[in-house]
């Protein structure tokens, strides 16, 4: 940021102080919502979303201090890679939470899965009281 | 391992992609590095061999720019409700799990799908059933039904955009087949039975 | 203006890191524990940024782009991990 800034130079420090503290606002909203919720998933919404807009903002308020044209693509791409992990690594993480019973039951008003997994359960069990006297 | 021999046209896309990446690390895109880059991404896709994705080779810019734009605005909804919902419910918070059945079969479209919906407002795919292309979303504070209702026709509008701008022919004619029928009855209406 | 934003951003940015660490050592699961590393690595990728946009540099970028994949891996392989010996832990 340059000192004793005037006409443009001091309203994209003015934007870039907004974003930058608004990008680090929303750091500390994960971090309120992974201490506020009751379980894993919905804590999962909170530790995802707020990471990726802050990220933009703060990528944004760099290339607002850079003014050249070449950091923007560089900028996107470090953004492109976060849109494209994030979603993976909760996906992961909540199919893994999901199976092994962190969820809570009584927090959810509609579970459409449960009957689903439960069915899949069954059939493998029977798959594999069918399967085990053949192998014998 | 047999390998199928993979067009030019359907590795482009991966192609241009690795040479944006290859200049954006070199932080330098004049004409000689992005060459050295192209022949390095090149050398990559032949080595490290992967099965191609399966474009549907139809872009729609005019649709993308607006959807990109939504999009951008959901994600900061998305943080918003966050805050809003960390805040004023805390531990209180009831979600859902939500059955959303998809229209399109393709991986690539099933993926962006879930890729969109993971970062807009109060959805999280939790698992996929490929062979009936059924995503099993978690939703933040659903109450009832008519929430995870909400959430559900969410989803489908989402897949919905995702089609118009990158589907393959027979889902976009599968899509207009689907919704056109609303806006006709003014015009049909007396002749049908 | 720059003292202000550093001194503001680096509160805010303690506090957030303090939170994660707590639910790293209160957090019941393991999961929550991964949930809450990846949170944390996610503040000290925005103390990079912050640091790069204020003093107007890109030495960070690539440690930045790294920091996101690492922390995708790691928490895509302890999923894997989990997931994978669901039958005899269930209280990991």
């Amino acid at each position: 940021m340059t000192p004793d800034a005037t006409g443009v130079d001091a309203v994209i420090d003015a934007v870039t102080a907004v974003f930058l503290v608004l990008g680090a606002l929303m750091s500390l909203t994960a971090t309120i919502g992974l201490l506020r919720f009751p379980d894993l998933m919905s804590r999962m919404h909170a530790a995802t979303k707020p990471q990726v807009l802050g990220l933009f903002l703060l990528l944004a308020g760099i290339g607002l201090q850079m003014r050249q044209w070449w950091v923007w693509p560089v900028l996107a791409v470090a953004w492109i890679f976060q849109l494209l992990t994030v979603p993976v690594s909760a996906h992961m993480v909540g199919r893994a939470g999901y199976r092994t019973k962190h969820l809570h039951p009584e927090l959810l008003s509609v579970d459409e899965l449960e009957a689903v997994v439960r069915r899949a359960a069954s059939e493998q069990e029977e798959q594999t009281e069918a399967g085990a006297p053949k192998d014998r | 391992m047999s390998r199928k021999p993979i067009s030019l046209r359907t590795e482009l896309p991966l192609l241009i992609w690795l040479v944006i990446v290859w200049g954006a690390l070199w932080r330098d895109f004049s004409p000689g590095n992005l060459l050295f880059g192209a022949l390095i991404a090149v050398v990559v896709a032949r080595i490290f061999y992967l099965p191609p994705v399966e474009l549907s080779g139809r872009f729609n810019v005019l649709r993308a720019i607006p959807f990109a734009l939504v999009f951008l605005a959901k994600v900061v909804a998305a943080s918003c409700q966050v805050i809003y919902l960390a805040v004023a419910k805390g531990p209180k918070v009831v979600n859902a799990v939500v059955e959303v059945p998809l229209r399109s079969h393709s991986d690539l479209m099933v993926t962006a799908t879930g890729h969109v919906i993971s970062l807009i407002p109060g959805s999280l795919v939790v698992e996929v059933d490929r062979s009936t292309s059924t995503l099993y979303i978690h939703g933040l504070d659903i109450r009832d039904e008519a929430d995870a209702a909400k959430l559900c026709k969410e989803v489908q509008d989402t897949e919905a955009g995702l089609i118009r701008i990158m589907g393959s022919k027979a889902e976009l004619a599968a899509l207009e087949a689907e919704t056109a029928p609303p806006a006709p009855p003014a015009h049909t209406k007396g002749e049908t039975p | 203006m720059k003292d202000i934003v550093l001194i503001a951003t680096a509160v805010i940015l303690t506090l957030a890191a303090a939170g994660a660490i707590v639910r790293i050592a209160v957090g019941p699961s393991l999961l929550d524990r991964v949930l809450a590393s990846d949170v944390l690595l996610g503040i000290v990728g925005a103390a990079l940024a912050i640091d790069m946009a204020v003093n107007r540099h890109l030495n960070n970028l690539v440690l930045l782009v790294a920091l996101t994949l690492i922390g995708f891996i790691g928490s895509v392989t302890v999923a894997r991990f989990v997931s994978d010996r669901r039958g005899q832990a269930n209280d990991s």
